[in-house]
């Protein structure tokens, strides 16, 4: 099996806030959707995800409700808050920083 | 905030914590059924799906941990680890009773000593802004701290511009009245603005006037809280009382506030205003002030003595004769207070704090011992997830849980040693060392028990790591039980037990220096015989007695009643006990020898005529006193042997007249006898030049009566006192005592004794220490050596050869702890030179003592490992592989 790229360390938090940006989901959907919208190059692994999850709602940047699913199974949504989307926009902002200046040092480093 | 929100969060998870773990257990579990559904959509068999999703969901109580950890409080992990190490302990009950006990004994020591140091040296002074206070007297060729005479002080209080105030003080004493009798009380005299500089506010009355020290100021006196509560019933209405002390009535204007201290006057019961209107506060020569004055804000103690030293250049030009050589000294006044405790306070909080070094040193390789054996424990624990940070914490908490251990009991044994320690000062040396009164559990001591606890514990915690690099902790694993003693460990183990001799040796060296010189000290010659005699102060009213024929009469029917006594073979007065302190001294001039107008200071000294043969003094030449010598014929003198070498080198002192420094006629006497030197001043202090008058020729009201007996001197005392009464009952007595047990009881030999009790306490513990430490090294090495052993013995070795192999490693570390200590002793024994008395700090026997005293306990230590390894049996040691 071929080893996937692991996540930028720093950013499986920012990809959370993210993903629940559109809607509440489950641990599960998180995980699919970043799957799905990463075109399966990201692979959130679970024993990230519950740890971080937790983290995320220690901090108060998701909230997290029991509530049915389509199938009717009893599954728990987390949903941003409102601090949350402001830590999100943070992050974004950061990250964004980061990936320009690891950008211009590329090609600073193609160009010599 | 944040925060604040973060352990809120944390608290209700922890309150809910199986809520919580159930929450995430359904959570998990509906991941994997949506995992094994979708697989199942993607064309796998239920049964395929179902361990796939297990395969990727991975360990799921590894997991379950992961979140926990997040958000759990640290504080239930280190219940847990808290739990385990009292376990571990309980288990290791036999391992954690020594380690506690060294290391209380350890913290005892240092806790109870660090007190002493704390209330003497660091806040000696009960007053406000007590590092202004300085102490101001003249200095003296003999004395770098003299005393100041009136007229000086006058001059000083007059020109000098440093202090806010300058004030005065001097000894009194006092005969006050009690109802069984006559009883001589030691007081103070001070200058109108002493205790306004001092910072001591009135309790119940006034302060004294400004100009209340003037000779014309009427004779009024102040209380201490101790004499206003034992003398006076704690009567309010004494303000304003009158009471009459040595027949003259003064007036009470107040009473001290009962936390009043003055440590240079700690004995004095009553504070009377100067009144200087005796002789010696009309001349100039006479010196019987010190000076305490506060420093002016912005003035430095060096600016202050730069301008007393002026001022007294000064006065010297405009007083050649009686200012001779008569100097400034000014210094902080705590510093005067304590100079005579720090340096044996030093050497103790040295001492202890070795010790406490050699507990810890001790405790830390019983600990690599200790951790040697669970080394499999923590390769299982690392293996099965724990980290790194979990097993240090785990290693912290239990070298926590030991020193907390050791300092619960530490601190209590402190108390109890510091209350009992204080209990073994006398009374009298208590009164001049109020600022012990302060000692005990104080903040500053709490924390220095936290300082030396927090370095224990990081110590306890650090030891068993070093042994355990985490990066090869699978090696545990797979290393076997049998023997193999990791040889690093060996080595380091080695070098602690080494590193305990060393300082055990320091400590042995220290405390036989400070024996011999306590030894030394108390067979110094004194110049006479101190066994079989009895000595009683003598205090007399100068109202009942102010003519000195009136005296001189008293003194002949004292002795001429105490002689009858059964028992008494002589006795004989002395204005001032030998081995007492140097003092009292006199300007002298010999007549016919050059002078340019030098102060030559010697001790003074009035006798009566028996007192040189009571004391059996040896006379060298010349006469003793007779009864003849009285003021109706030429005065006569006797010298001492340190001044006929001083001042009459190459000469008979015999017939040579000495005056004082001017030659007043009436002070010329004549040289009849010279004794050799009776010791004065205390017993490691220099024996100075001294002349003594006969007592008939110049009578006084204070002195004290010696009388030699046949029978044991305590036995006699109180019939010595009742003869005393019977001649007059008015005569104060006080200080019954016997001539040795003043000796042994003076401050030099008291502390000196302490000194050499506790360092030489301190010794024996750390030789134990040290010499369990080697034990523990040698036997852990021979049962980790059993195979080799075997081996050996099975190839043909004898039981000789395996004791010398043994014994031989044992002598290494020996050797080189002895080494080590020895060199290290002698630079230490040069630090505390200062204490030894006629002993070199590089003493050969005691060094040689020391030697021979570890290599036998070295030795005894290490046969019992050697015959344990003589005694192996070959066949068995191999046989276990």
């Amino acid at each position: 099996m071929a080893k996937k790229p692991d996540l930028l360390p720093g950013t499986l938090d920012m990809l959370i806030l993210k993903t629940l940006t559109r809607a509440p989901l489950h641990g599960y959907g998180i995980a699919l959707s970043i799957k799905r919208l990463s075109d399966d190059v990201l692979t959130v692994e679970e024993g990230s995800l519950y740890p971080a999850l937790q983290r995320l709602l220690l901090q108060g940047w998701v909230k997290a409700d029991w509530k049915m699913t389509e199938t009717n199974r009893r599954a728990r949504f987390y949903r941003l808050t409102v601090v949350g989307r402001k830590q999100l926009g943070i992050e974004v902002s950061q990250f964004e920083q980061m990936i320009a200046a690891i950008g211009r040092v590329m090609r600073a480093a193609q160009e010599a | 905030m944040n925060l604040l929100v973060r352990f809120a969060n944390r608290l209700s998870i922890l309150f809910r914590s199986r809520r919580f773990r159930s929450e995430l257990d359904e959570e998990m579990a509906f991941h994997r059924a949506e995992m094994e559904k979708e697989m199942i959509a993607g064309g796998m068999s239920p049964e395929e799906a179902h361990y796939a999703a297990m395969r990727q969901f991975g360990n799921n109580e590894k997991l379950r941990q992961q979140s926990h950890e997040v958000v759990v409080l640290r504080g239930e992990t280190v219940a847990q680890d808290l739990r385990f190490a009292l376990r571990q302990w309980a288990k290791n009950s036999g391992f954690a009773f020594t380690s506690i006990l060294i290391l209380s004994l350890g913290m005892c020591a240092s806790i109870s000593i660090f007190g002493f140091v704390d209330a003497a040296l660091i806040k000696p002074l009960p007053y406000p802004q007590p590092d202004r206070l300085a102490f101001v007297t003249e200095s003296a060729a003999m004395f770098p701290r003299a005393n100041i005479s009136y007229p000086d002080f006058l001059d000083w209080r007059k020109q000098n511009k440093a202090f806010s105030s300058l004030d005065v003080f001097r000894s009194e004493g006092f005969l006050f009245q009690t109802p069984s009798g006559a009883e001589p009380i030691e007081a103070a005299r001070v200058s109108d603005g002493f205790f306004h500089s001092l910072g001591i506010t009135p309790l119940l009355g006034r302060d004294f006037h400004k100009g209340e020290d003037l000779p014309e100021a009427p004779n009024t006196v102040m209380l201490t809280y101790a004499t206003w509560q034992n003398r006076f019933g704690g009567r309010p209405s004494v303000v304003g009382e009158s009471v009459s002390l040595s027949g003259v009535p003064y007036t009470i204007i107040d009473v001290l506030p009962a936390t009043f201290q003055f440590a240079p006057r700690g004995g004095a019961e009553f504070w009377a205003n100067l009144h200087p209107v005796d002789s010696c506060s009309k001349r100039r020569s006479c010196h019987d002030l010190d000076g305490i004055g506060r420093l002016k804000d912005g003035i430095s103690m060096d600016a202050a003595r730069a301008e007393m030293k002026g001022i007294a250049r000064q006065l010297e030009l405009q007083y050649p004769t009686d200012n001779r050589d008569q100097g400034a000294f000014v210094g902080p006044l705590a510093e005067i207070i304590v100079q005579d405790v720090r340096p044996i306070l030093l050497v103790l909080l040295s001492g202890a704090g070795l010790l406490l070094l050699i507990a810890c040193v001790n405790v830390s390789s019983l600990l690599l011992v200790r951790s040697e054996s669970r080394k499999r424990e923590i390769a299982v624990r690392s293996a099965l997830g724990a980290s790194r940070l979990r097993l240090i914490r785990q290693f912290t908490i239990e070298g926590v849980v030991l020193v907390v251990a050791g300092l619960v009991l530490g601190v209590l044994a402190a108390d109890l040693s510091m209350q009992l320690l204080t209990r073994l000062i006398t009374k009298d040396m208590m009164d001049y060392m109020p600022y012990l009164a302060g000692l005990g559990l104080n903040l500053h001591v709490w924390m220095f028990t936290f300082l030396i606890s927090g370095l224990s514990t990081v110590l306890f915690s650090i030891t068993p790591l070093l042994r355990l690099p985490l990066s090869h902790i699978k090696k545990g694993l797979v290393e076997n039980d049998r023997g193999h003693a990791g040889t690093a460990w060996r080595r380091f183990g080695a070098n602690l037990a080494a590193a305990e001799l060393a300082i055990a040796v320091v400590l042995l060296v220290g405390a036989g220096l400070l024996g011999k010189s306590f030894y030394r000290l108390l067979r110094v010659d004194i110049g006479f015989e101190p066994d079989h005699l009895a000595t009683v102060q003598l205090a007399v009213s100068d109202t009942a007695y102010p003519k000195d024929e009136q005296e001189e009469e008293l003194g002949r029917k004292i002795i001429d009643r105490v002689s009858r006594l059964p028992g008494v073979i002589s006795a004989g007065l002395t204005s001032k006990l030998p081995v007492s302190e140097n003092g009292n001294t006199w300007w002298i001039r010999v007549v016919g020898h050059p002078s340019n107008g030098e102060h030559n200071e010697v001790n003074y000294r009035e006798v009566s005529t028996a007192f040189f043969t009571t004391l059996h003094a040896k006379l060298l030449r010349g006469r003793y006193f007779t009864e003849a010598d009285d003021a109706s014929k030429p005065r006569v003198l006797i010298i001492n042997e340190a001044l006929a070498k001083k001042y009459f080198p190459g000469e008979d002192p015999l017939g040579h007249k000495i005056g004082n420094n001017t030659l007043t006629p009436d002070s010329i006497a004549e040289v009849v006898g010279i004794v050799s030197d009776v010791r004065d001043g205390s017993l490691d202090s220099e024996v100075w030049p001294a002349i003594y008058e006969p007592f008939n020729q110049s009578p006084d009201t204070y002195y004290s009566l010696v009388v030699r007996t046949s029978q044991s001197a305590g036995s006699i005392l109180p019939a010595l006192v009742a003869a005393v009464h019977q001649v007059d009952r008015g005569i104060g007595t006080k200080d019954y005592a016997t001539m040795r047990g003043k000796i042994n009881g003076s401050p030099t030999a008291y502390m000196h004794r302490s000194a050499a009790w506790l360092v030489g306490g301190f010794a024996a513990l750390a030789l134990l220490l040290g010499v369990v430490g080697l034990y523990g090294v040698i036997a852990y090495s021979v049962s980790g050596r059993t195979r080799e052993i075997g081996v050996r013995m099975a190839l043909g070795a004898q039981r000789g050869s395996v004791y010398s192999l043994v014994m031989r490693e044992a002598g290494w570390l020996t050797g080189i702890g002895l080494a080590i200590g020895l060199l290290s002793s002698v630079g230490a024994s040069l630090l505390i030179r200062n204490l030894l008395f006629g002993v070199r700090a590089w003493d050969e026997a005691t060094l040689g003592a020391v030697t021979v005293l570890l290599a036998l306990s070295s030795l005894a230590a290490s046969f019992f490992p050697a015959r344990r390894a003589a005694s192996v049996n070959p066949t068995d040691a191999l046989r276990a592989e």
